[in-house]
């Protein structure tokens, strides 16, 4: 089992990456009810999950929270021109501010989309992430560098990825947002 | 919302974003640490979970280490906003589908089980929209996801 390298070749594990992926049961024995469904005993859930948290596929594990209900009702998607020697610098810089919950490197498109930085501010209105917005240029050495700002708007989908094809589409979520 | 949760919903959303324990009782470490106990853990949890403040207690998968995945944008005429965006969700590979304001107003994220699929969910899409997709794979991550602090002042 630990020679595998993509769970997906092993089917219990396959079973099991499925059956995680919408969440732990809120049961008292949480990874002896996933064994349960897929064919592993409760310390091969537990001894295989941590081994997926130690390789890096998993990011984190524990409570997801969903940022709209919690008053968080301002998201936006800020992208940026920056020259490709400095990216990795400046994302890192980027990415140390809390309110920066995402940062990534992306391709740019030609003159259509010249952006390669990209970040995504989550604050209580839109007031609160322009300020932060600035505050990041500041910081970041990007006040003079070009940079457009995509507030969202609507949600028509939002669930975790699935990575079994055959998995159906679960709990669409739609609904509008505030555009404060 | 913010201010209808209670100190021990609080402690629950913030503190147990990651590291949840690895241990067969999981949601008795944590009534343990808050000093509760599991019964109410539980309950709370489902409750949040139901009030859809919590989309789950699981995983966070890192991007691109299962499958292949991008970020997508459509520019797309308003008035056929949501026409798109249904048509958009009809795929199973989509997870986060989103309006934004800026002339690509349409982002989706995609994941598949691999690049062929991933290829051919973008072209199947461009066909059945006929509008282009801008594909936007991560080439490199700088964030740690270490959950996100709230702040519960309003």
């Amino acid at each position: 089992m630990a020679t595998v390298n993509d769970p997906r070749e092993d089917p219990r594990l396959a079973r099991l990456l499925e059956a995680i992926q919408s969440g732990l049961p809120l049961t008292p024995r949480p990874y002896a009810a996933l064994g349960e469904r897929v064919g592993l005993s409760e310390g091969e859930v537990v001894d295989t999950v941590s081994r997926w948290v130690r390789e890096g596929l998993i990011k984190r594990l524990g409570v997801v929270v969903r940022h709209r209900p919690l008053g968080y009702r301002a998201n936006a998607m800020v992208v940026w021109d920056v020259p490709d020697d400095r990216v990795g610098d400046i994302g890192r810089r980027m990415s140390a501010h809390e309110f920066v919950t995402l940062c990534y490197r992306r391709p740019r498109r030609g003159e259509d989309w010249p952006y390669n930085l990209f970040c995504m501010i989550h604050g209580r209105d839109r007031h609160s992430v322009n300020a932060q917005i600035e505050l990041l240029a500041e910081a970041c050495g990007l006040t003079d560098t070009p940079r457009a700002v995509l507030f969202s708007n609507r949600c028509f989908k939002q669930r975790g990825a699935r990575y079994l094809a055959e998995v159906p589409t679960g709990d669409t979520r739609s609904g509008r947002m505030s555009p404060a | 919302m913010a201010t209808a949760l209670s100190v021990l919903q609080q402690h629950l959303l913030n503190d147990f974003q990651r590291d949840l324990p690895l241990t067969p009782t999981p949601y008795r470490e944590i009534a343990d640490a808050l000093g509760v106990d599991e019964e109410a853990v539980l309950s709370h949890l489902q409750s949040l979970q139901t009030g859809g403040v919590i989309s789950r207690v699981g995983p966070v998968f890192a991007p691109n280490r299962l499958g292949a995945s991008t970020l997508a944008a459509v520019a797309v005429p308003p008035e056929r906003l949501e026409e798109v965006a249904a048509l958009v969700n009809t795929f199973t590979e989509v997870n986060h589908n989103y309006e934004r304001e800026h002339r690509y107003n349409l982002w989706f994220v995609l994941t598949a089980r691999d690049e062929a699929r991933l290829s051919e969910v973008l072209a199947q899409i461009e066909a059945a929209t006929g509008l282009p997709v801008l594909s936007l794979p991560l080439l490199e991550e700088f964030h740690i996801d270490l959950g996100f602090p709230l702040r519960w002042e309003d």
